[in-house]
């Protein structure tokens, strides 16, 4: 029994891993004010640009290094992601376009690029069948184990990664200077103006990173999860349930990390519990997003300042209407 | 004598064919508080903006420290040791008040919010604010806010404070403390620019007085050796003749009756204090006062639009007789009642007037909901709105434009135009006049008058002390939300309505 | 002393906001916006399958407009979106950002194919269409009407709201399909294959024919309604001041509540055409991202009806376009998205040019401002 729970726990915290990493780069993108819904078409260009980074690695010579192996596809994950964040950045904070509708347009496009490039791909180069990095996703997969009594914990490092940049982000926004500003920015950008502050900068900034660190999640999926494989629309929604886990954590990244575990283990629970109907199992599968909705509507009566979204959260900033 | 803080010379400011300032000079010492005095329009916060950093001054100099400086943004005026206190505070809600401080400070070295708590204890223990540096701003008074904008200033090494109207906000009570924090600075050698209207205020904390009037320095005196009557002559000027045509009261009846109403503000201020006043009909009753003394919020609670706290508003009606209360009713609600009650607000294209929407469909706003079909109907509004461009001479491609490209002067009279054409028996105005030109305004007057002649009993929110004289029959002074006196607008002097828009000591004046 | 007056601190690009624009420059705009997007797209086709660009554009008029089945199958696509599109529409004129279309139709859909399958052929055609419409609408205003109602109480975000409530309407549709297919699979079949009960008649003998003409009336209607109703000058007040509508006494959160009843409707009302016109089953991706791709087809059109008609079609013609190229040339068919994805940015972009104006600072205007 407890064995399995203990199965239960370390694979709701695999599936927790990729929203972990959507929900922190949401985070820091919310509290610059700009909501991003083109997060879940940023995840997909950070896997599919991971992939080929690594297929052209491993293309190019026959005896990968680990490094490099490691290196080139979170490289072209990076660049990917960013390259999607500033089209977003330039239409909403540059021209002011509306958030809602260039985040959803970037969600098509993002996903159009993940799986056109993902069926695609070999393809171009006269190959067949699926794409499967071997090689590059076991350097991925490769378990970083310890135990804790007789319990052994074993995830690859981006597991640990994740968690990692989810605590160093809570660090930056709360205990420093830029966190303050950037705080600032998101609640009252006038006042941030007014105060000095780089208001486009920090925008840009927080968009493009946030971004970059949200396609790492697209990576991990690809990379670990999948060990180097892409399946057409294989990630499916998971970049809506971590723009869910945003609201659910109340834009805190510390909290990020344990509801994204929740989370995922919301999104497998069905397997772990016997004789459940395949019905039933939709239900469960429904409760991420009811949950979500409650701690929205909770939040809002409650009125709460500290657990509302950024207040400008949304809005374009342009000085002159001040 | 002591050294000047800062010295301002010939200073002078135009905004288009607006002249702002006119040949400016003042100056400052240090460890003293100079009081900035003026009506509204004055120049005052265009010269505080140019110190502060925000404008450049067209021609003149500015000396800090006996040295002559160029202040081209907020950031050298920081630099100067200037700090200016806006009426509009400039905080971040979810911030405590110590992060509000530090804000956009970008030091060297380790950030650490505990250093800058303890300074800002510091700060607060050594000019007795009492400031907890862990509240957050949400959480705070008005009063408190201000602390954390004077602190912010502080904090930022200020040796120069404007403080622009920093007591319209405050209780008297709070009011002492900040005055006492003030004369500790003073102490402490810094020296202060306070923008007041209250002459009480003038007359307890300066040191000096400037007096501005239409841009210009009338003069500065030294509060000790003047008194508030020298002081309101020489802020309002000598009276000028406009020539505007006042037709005589015929058969005044009461039409509206407003007894006793108070109303406070969404963070607890009292906005309105006791006010009682009665409108006749055939009658222009005149609402003069400082701006913000609450003539938004008294003609908002008449009309529907905010709830008052407790008195009452009973409209009579000229027909029947009946007497309707008014009070906890919405617009459409006292529409139904059958009171004909019009109202032009202050803010035309934010509540008057939608900016997107065309002429005819901004005619039809009060009336939309009228006729029994679901469908808007659009030919009387068109009429009306083709009535209204021809007779009020209103410049515009057609009435199908949205309102929004039509001039300043055009969207008023749009604007009075559709609450006249209702035929109304009470008639509010708030400032109908303000960033007109002078034909246009008394295209507005005129009407106002015809109104009036008409047996409409008309409210009217001015600024322009001169065409309040005027135009009205009787005036009603406002200061600090509540009544200082109602005068008889034919007798009243210029001083004398100066005077009690100035006057929130308390207690009716009985002059 | 002179260098100190003649300092200026315009920046050399000043960007201010336009009085307005001739509405005949401000299409200009937008058109111009298009082609450059056409042409980025077809550099992208283009360097991905090596023809030229007019063998490009002429697979996609094809695509489109080939054969009659085509046409119909475009005009069937056409109306589904255009349908959405007009469905948000009041919503977003009343600055209300309801992203939650898609959960709105699947629940519609889930009302029509709940009838179906419960009552099969019980009930003869007329009743039962009329019934699964009033259901599907039924269902579609409920899913609008409660993020509707949190806004109006309590201002919950709306835009996070009806997104979530979008996943929950999936989820509802999986469970639904477990409990009614019972071998266990995913996938409903065809609901009624034989009686076809439940299902839009064919009118001269074209399937899609009805549907069509479904939204062709709702798209006039809804026209009408915005433009010449009472409540649809509520909501235009609503949308563009709250104050106003404060000064003129419209309640505001009955018409917010009003207004999502309305969308939620038509989206319910789009739920029906797709089971009953259309597809005669239900499944968790039956909407396919129209709710998305609306809300943009909305806006581009300036929230305007008739004008949708169009924007609707640019979509389409794109998207089918894509397929099309990709079935020639063998490329998976998310070329669509990216197709859909350039021109949506440039259209998005644009607007920029059509709101702002950007003055360079020029000699003879420093002249005039010394």
């Amino acid at each position: 029994m407890l064995e399995k729970i203990i199965a239960f726990i370390c694979a709701a915290i695999v599936q927790g891993i990729p929203l972990l990493y959507g929900a922190t780069g949401e985070i820091i993108t919310e509290k610059s004010g700009n909501l991003n819904l083109g997060i879940p078409g940023i995840m997909y260009v950070g896997g599919i640009s991971g992939i080929i980074g690594g297929y052209f690695y491993e293309k190019s010579t026959a005896e990968p290094n680990v490094v490099l192996c490691i290196l080139i596809p979170l490289l072209a994950c990076i660049i990917g992601s960013v390259l999607m964040s500033l089209i977003y950045s330039f239409l909403t904070i540059t021209l002011h376009a509306n958030q809602n509708v260039t985040g959803l347009a970037l969600t098509t496009f993002g996903m159009g690029i993940g799986n056109f490039f993902g069926g695609s791909l070999l393809s171009f180069f006269g190959e067949s069948g699926s794409i499967s990095l071997l090689t590059t996703g076991t350097y991925y997969a490769t378990p970083l184990g310890f135990s804790i009594g007789k319990i052994e914990i074993s995830f690859g490092f981006m597991a640990y990664l994740a968690v990692i940049i989810a605590l160093a982000t809570s660090f930056v926004l709360n205990r420093t200077r830029v966190g303050l500003h950037l705080r600032a920015v998101g609640e009252n950008p006038a006042t941030a103006d007014a105060a000095g502050i780089n208001v486009t900068l920090y925008k840009y900034l927080a968009t493009c990173i946030g971004g970059a660190i949200a396609g790492m999640g697209g990576l991990y999926f690809v990379m670990d999860y999948t060990t180097g494989a892409w399946t057409n629309n294989g990630f499916g929604d998971r970049g809506w349930l971590a723009v869910a886990i945003v609201i659910f954590a109340l834009w805190k990244p510390k909290s990020a990390i344990w509801c994204s575990f929740v989370f995922g283990g919301l999104y497998i629970v069905c397997v772990y519990i016997p004789g459940l109907s395949s019905a039933t199992k939709e239900l469960i599968n429904m409760l991420p997003y009811i949950v979500t909705i409650l701690v929205l509507i909770i939040t809002s009566a409650r009125k709460k300042r500290e657990h509302q979204p950024p207040a400008s959260l949304g809005l374009p900033y342009f000085r002159e209407e001040r | 004598m002591q050294e000047n803080a800062i010295e301002l010379k010939h200073i002078t400011k135009r905004f288009g064919n607006v002249v702002a300032n006119n040949n400016v000079s003042l100056c400052v010492r240090k460890g003293e508080i100079l009081s900035l005095l003026g009506e509204n329009g004055s120049g005052k916060t265009t010269l505080m903006n140019m110190i502060s950093g925000i404008y450049y001054p067209d021609e003149g100099h500015i000396f800090i420290d006996g040295k002559e400086v160029v202040i081209s943004s907020p950031k050298d005026s920081f630099k100067y040791g200037i700090g200016m206190v806006h009426q509009h505070f400039k905080l971040v809600d979810l911030f405590t008040a110590t992060e509000n401080i530090v804000l956009g400070l970008k030091e060297k070295g380790r950030f650490d919010i505990k250093i800058a708590k303890g300074d800002v204890k510091a700060i607060s223990e050594k000019y007795g604010f009492a400031l907890d540096p862990d509240k957050k701003i949400y959480e705070m008074s008005v009063s408190e806010k201000q602390t954390v904008e004077i602190i912010k200033v502080l904090y930022r090494g200020a040796e120069i404070l404007i403080l622009d109207e920093p007591t319209a906000v405050l209780t008297p009570q709070e009011t002492q403390k900040l005055f006492k924090v003030l004369r500790r600075m003073k102490e402490d050698g810094k020296a202060i620019i306070i923008i007041t209207h209250k002459l009480h205020e003038v007359m307890s904390i300066s040191d000096r007085v400037a007096v501005l009037r239409k841009g210009e320095c009338i003069g500065v005196v030294n509060t000790a050796e003047t008194n508030a009557s020298t002081l309101t002559e020489m802020m309002v000027g000598k009276k000028i003749e406009l020539n505007i045509e006042r037709s005589d009261v015929v058969n005044p009846a009461d039409r509206l009756v407003v007894e006793n109403i108070n109303y406070f503000d969404k963070e607890g201020v009292k906005i309105l204090d006791n006010i009682s006043f009665t409108a006749r009909s055939g009658e222009i009753l005149g609402i003069a006062g400082i701006a913000g003394s609450g003539q938004r919020e008294l003609l908002e609670s008449v009309a529907g639009l905010i709830t008052v706290a407790s008195g009452k508003i009973t409209y009579h009606d000229p027909v029947t007789g009946a007497e309707e209360d008014l009070c906890s009713k919405n617009p459409v609600q006292i529409r139904d009642l059958g009171v004909r009650l019009s109202f032009v607000p202050e803010d035309r294209l934010g509540m008057g007037l939608v900016a997107n929407m065309d002429i005819v469909d901004n005619m039809m706003l009060r009336s939309y909901n009228d006729g029994k079909t679901v469908f808007v109907e659009r030919k009387e509004p068109k009429n009306l709105a083709e009535r209204i461009i021809e007779q009020l001479e209103v410049v515009t491609p057609n009435a199908q434009t949205p309102v929004r490209q039509l001039s300043g002067g055009n969207v008023q009279k749009v604007l009075v135009g559709r609450e006249i054409a209702s035929s109304p028996t009470v008639l509010m105005a708030a400032y109908p006049v303000r960033g007109l030109d002078i034909n246009s305004s008394y295209l507005i007057y005129n009407l106002l008058t015809k109104q009036k002649d008409s047996g409409v009993a008309v409210v009217f929110v001015g600024e322009d002390l001169d065409v309040l004289l005027e135009l009205c029959d009787r005036i009603m002074v406002i200061a600090g939300g509540r009544i200082s006196g109602i005068v008889d607008a034919r007798t009243a002097t210029k001083e004398e309505v100066g005077f009690l828009m100035t006057k929130t000591d308390g207690g009716l004046a009985n002059e | 002393m002179s260098d100190l007056k003649t300092k200026k601190h315009e920046p050399v690009i000043h960007i201010t906001k336009r009085a307005d624009l001739v509405w005949y420059k401000a299409w200009i705009i937008r058109a111009v916006a298009v082609l450059a997007a056409l042409i980025v797209s077809a550099v992208v086709i283009m360097l991905l399958t090596k023809e030229n660009p007019i063998q490009i554009y002429a697979s996609m008029i094809e695509g489109n407009f080939g054969t009659e089945r085509r046409i119909w199958v475009m005009l069937k696509e056409l109306a589904i979106l255009l349908c959405v599109s007009l469905a948000v529409t009041p919503a977003f004129k009343m600055r209300f950002w309801n992203i939650g279309a898609e959960g709105q139709v699947l629940v519609g859909a889930l009302g029509s194919a709940a009838c179906m399958f419960y009552l099969g052929d019980s009930l003869p055609l007329p009743a039962m269409l009329i019934l699964m419409f009033i259901v599907s609408v039924i269902c579609g205003i409920i899913w609008g009407i409660i993020p509707a109602f949190f806004k109006a109480i309590w201002n919950t975000n709306e835009t996070l709201f009806t997104l979530m409530m979008n996943y929950v309407a999936m989820q509802l549709i999986s469970f639904f399909i477990m409990v009614w297919v019972p071998n266990g699979s995913s996938v409903m079949g065809v609901i009624n294959p034989q009686t076809k009960s439940g299902w839009l008649p064919e009118v001269f003998g074209q399937k899609y024919l009805l549907s069509i003409l479904f939204v062709a009336v709702t798209t006039i209607i809804l026209f009408i309604y915005l433009k010449e109703s009472k409540q649809g000058y509520e909501i235009t007040v609503v949308g563009e001041s709250e104050n106003t509508a404060r000064y003129v006494g419209i309640n505001v959160k009955k018409v917010i509540i009003r207004t999502m009843a309305i969308s939620g409707g038509i989206c319910g009302m789009a739920g029906f055409l797709l089971v009953s016109g259309i597809n005669h089953t239900v499944s968790a991706n039956l909407a396919g991202g129209v709710g998305f791709t609306a809300i943009m087809v909305s806006w581009l059109a300036k929230f305007n009806p008739i004008v949708m008609v169009l924007t609707s079609f640019i979509i389409v013609f794109l998207q089918i376009g894509a397929g099309e190229i990709a079935t020639s040339f063998r490329l998976n068919q998310s070329i669509a998205d990216i197709v859909t994805g350039i021109i949506l940015f440039f259209i998005i972009g644009c607007e920029f040019f059509v709101r702002y104006k950007i003055n360079f600072r020029t000699k003879e205007k420093e002249e005039k401002n010394a």
